[in-house]
C-alpha cells in the first residue's frame, strides 16, 4: 500500500534542494578568488588562508569551544538526573513545577532567557564573563538531555533492573551496571546535542557575555551585520564541513553500536 | 506490587534536588527577578533600576521595596503604539510562518513516510542534518543568496522572469524566507513522527469500501496526524514571535519584532526596566502555547 506517487518524490527533491542549496551556495562562494562576493572571479583558497592570521576569531573559537565543552558536559549530567528523577521517581513533591521548569525552557524565546540570566547575575552581582555563559548554556542544554533521556527511560525494560534488584544489587549499583549502559546512547547524542547547542547561540551568549568572552557566534554576528564577506563565508564553510562530518560520524557510531547491541536486546 | 529502583535514599535525594536547585536559581529565580524589575523604575545607578531590595534593612526595607514598585513600565507598553504594533508584527509573522510550515512541512513528512524503509533513516538524518549547522550560519548564507547582485536575482534575471532585480534584503518577505528555512526541521519531524505510525490497515479499509484516496486522506491520515500538526506548530510558532536573529539580519529597520524591540531597549537605549516589561508581556501572551506545548510532550513521551 506505501506507494512513493510521482508527487511524493517531487516534495522530498524540491524539500531536500531548499534546505541544502544556500549551504551549497555558502561554500562554492567561499573559494571565490574576488573579494567581491557576487562576481566570480575563479577558484581560490585565499580566504581560508586569511583566516589564519585572524587573531581575535581564532581566539573566539577557543573560547566557544571551551564553553561548548564544559556547558554540555554539565548540562548533560544535570540532564540525566532530571530525566531519572521524572520516569522513576513517580510523584514527588513540586513534580509540576519541575516538569515545567524542564519544558518551558525549550520553547522558550533565547532573548527572554538571556534578558532573565542577565538580571540574575547583576542581582546577585557577579561579574559576566566566561563562567556566566557557561552556566546559561548548561541551563538551556540540560531540558534538552533531559527530555531525550526521558524517552529513552520511559521505553526501558524495567524488568531489567528489577531482576538485578532481586539478585541483590543495590539500587545505585543498578543503575550504574544496568541501566546506565543501556541509555549511554542517548546520553551521548544529547550531549552532542548540547555541545551543538552551545556552540551555535548567539543571543544568550550575548546576554551573559563579559569582557574577554567573545564567543565564536557573537563573533561573527558582530561582522556578518556589517555585511556579506568572503572571510566569513570561509569561517562558515568550515564550520558546516566540521559539523557535517562530525554528525556523519555519530550516526555511523549509532548504527554500529546498535548493530553490535541488538542481538543481547531483550 | 511495583518496585521503584531507588527508594528514598540520601542518594535518591540528590538525583531530584541537585537539578531541581539548578533550575530554580537559574529559570525560575531569573524570572521573578525580570518580573520584579519590570515594576522598577530606570535610575541612573548601578544597576540602573530603583527600588533595589536591601536585606539589611530588614522589615522597614521590604515595606519601602514594595511601596517603590509600580505598574508605570506597563501603562508605558500601552500608550506607546512602537511597542504595540510591534507585538502584532510578531504574531502576524510567526503565524503566517508557521501556516506556511505547515502548508511546506507536511507534504515533505508525508513523502518521506512513503519511501521504502531504508531510505527514510536516509531522509530522517538529511532533514536533522541542516540543524545541526549553526543557525546563524544558514541565515548567513540566506544573506548571500538575496543580496542585490546575489544568485537568486542574477537567476530571476537570466530566466527573464524580471526585468529589476527587486530587492530582496530588508523586507518582509525575506524574514518569512528565513524563519522559514530555519524552521522547516521542526515542522518536518514531529509530523513525520506521527505519520510514521499510522495503521496503514485503516486506509487499506477505507480503499475496501469504495473511498477514494483523496477523501481517505482528508478523512484518516489528516485527523490522526492532529499531535504531530499540534507539536509542529507549537515548535514553530513559540520561538518565532521571539525570534531575534533571523529580523535582524534579514529584515529591514521598519520592522522590529518583539526580540529586537527588547534587544534594543536593553543594550542600546540601557532601558532595563521597559526592557522587563516587554519581556513579561511576551511571556505572558505566549503563555498559553507553552502550557499547551509541554502538555503535549509530557503526554507524547508517557504513551511512546
Amino acid at each position: 500500500m506505501r506507494k512513493l506517487s510521482a508527487f511524493n518524490i517531487a516534495t522530498l527533491f524540491v524539500g531536500v534542494a531548499f534546505l541544502y542549496l544556500p549551504i551549497a551556495v555558502l561554500v562554492v562562494y567561499s573559494f571565490n578568488a574576488s573579494r567581491l562576493v557576487a562576481v566570480w572571479g575563479g577558484w581560490s583558497t585565499r580566504w581560508y588562508g586569511e583566516l589564519a592570521d585572524d587573531a581575535p576569531l581564532l581566539e573566539a573559537a577557543f573560547i566557544s569551544l571551551r564553553v561548548a565543552l564544559l556547558s554540555a558536559s554539565a548540562a548533560t549530567l544535570l540532564g540525566t538526573l532530571a530525566a531519572v528523577a521524572l520516569v522513576r521517581f513517580g510523584r514527588f513533591r513540586g513534580r509540576l513545577l519541575f516538569s515545567a521548569m524542564i519544558y518551558a525552557p525549550l520553547v522558550m524565546p533565547e532573548v527572554i532567557t538571556g534578558l532573565s540570566m542577565l538580571l540574575l547575575f547583576v542581582a546577585i552581582s557577579v561579574d559576566r564573563g566566561f563562567w556566566t555563559v557557561v552556566v546559561a548554556h548548561t541551563t538551556m542544554a540540560m531540558c534538552f538531555v533531559a527530555v531525550i533521556v526521558q524517552a529513552r527511560l520511559v521505553d526501558f525494560d524495567m524488568s531489567l533492573e528489577e531482576a538485578a534488584m532481586d539478585l541483590g544489587a543495590s539500587p545505585a549499583r543498578t543503575f550504574m551496571t544496568v541501566t546506565l549502559p543501556l541509555i549511554v546512547p542517548a546520553i551521548a547524542a544529547s550531549w552532542m546535542l548540547a555541545f551543538a547547542l552551545s556552540l551555535d547561540d548567539l543571543v544568550i551568549a550575548s546576554f551573559t557575555t563579559g569582557p574577554g568572552a567573545t564567543t565564536l557566534p557573537i563573533r561573527i554576528y558582530s561582522q556578518v551585520r556589517l555585511g556579506v564577506s568572503p572571510e566569513m563565508n570561509a569561517v562558515c564553510s568550515i564550520m558546516v564541513g566540521v559539523v557535517g562530518l562530525a554528525v556523519i560520524a555519530a550516526s555511523l557510531l549509532t548504527k554500529l553500536s546498535a548493530a553490535r547491541g541488538a542481538p543481547a536486546r531483550v | 506490587m511495583k518496585r521503584t529502583l531507588m527508594k528514598r535514599s540520601f542518594m535518591a535525594k540528590l538525583v531530584v534536588r541537585v537539578p531541581y536547585a539548578w533550575l530554580v536559581a537559574f529559570f525560575l529565580l531569573p524570572f521573578l527577578i525580570v518580573l520584579k524589575i519590570s515594576l522598577s523604575q530606570t535610575a541612573i545607578a548601578q544597576p540602573p533600576y530603583t527600588p533595589v531590595f536591601d536585606l539589611a534593612a530588614g522589615w522597614h526595607g521590604l515595606v519601602s521595596f514594595l511601596a517603590g514598585l509600580s505598574l508605570d513600565n506597563y501603562a508605558f507598553l500601552g500608550s506607546d503604539p512602537l511597542y504595540v504594533l510591534s507585538y502584532l508584527k510578531s504574531l502576524e509573522i510567526a503565524a503566517l510562518s508557521t501556516l506556511i510550515l505547515l502548508v511546506i512541512g507536511y507534504p515533505i513528512a508525508y513523502a518521506m513516510t512513503r519511501t521504502p524503509r531504508k531510505a527514510q533513516a536516509i531522509s530522517v538524518l538529511l532533514v536533522i542534518l541542516p540543524f545541526w549547522t549553526s543557525f546563524l550560519i544558514r541565515i548567513y548564507a540566506w544573506m548571500n543568496i538575496l543580496q542585490h547582485d546575489g544568485p537568486l536575482n542574477r537567476l530571476l534575471l537570466v530566466l527573464d522572469l524580471v526585468r529589476e532585480p527587486p530587492v530582496w534584503l530588508s523586507t518582509n518577505t525575506a524574514v518569512y524566507i528565513g524563519i522559514v528555512y530555519s524552521y522547516l526541521p521542526f515542522m518536518v519531524l514531529p509530523l513525520y513522527a506521527t505519520l510514521e505510525k499510522l495503521d496503514e490497515a485503516l486506509l487499506e479499509a477505507a480503499a475496501d469500501l469504495g473511498c477514494p484516496r483523496w477523501k481517505a486522506f482528508w478523512l484518516v491520515t489528516v485527523p490522526l496526524s492532529a499531535p504531530g500538526v499540534i507539536a509542529g506548530v507549537l515548535l514553530c510558532f513559540i520561538p518565532a514571535v521571539g525570534e531575534f536573529v533571523i529580523p535582524d539580519l534579514l529584515g529591514g529597520s521598519r520592522t522590529s519584532m518583539i526580540g529586537q524591540t527588547i534587544w534594543t531597549e536593553f543594550f542600546a537605549n540601557k532601558d532595563w526596566p521597559t526592557a522587563s516589561a516587554v519581556a513579561v508581556v511576551l511571556v505572558c501572551l505566549l503563555v498559553t502555547p507553552i502550557v499547551v506545548f509541554q502538555h503535549q510532550t509530557m503526554r507524547g513521551i508517557e504513551r511512546d
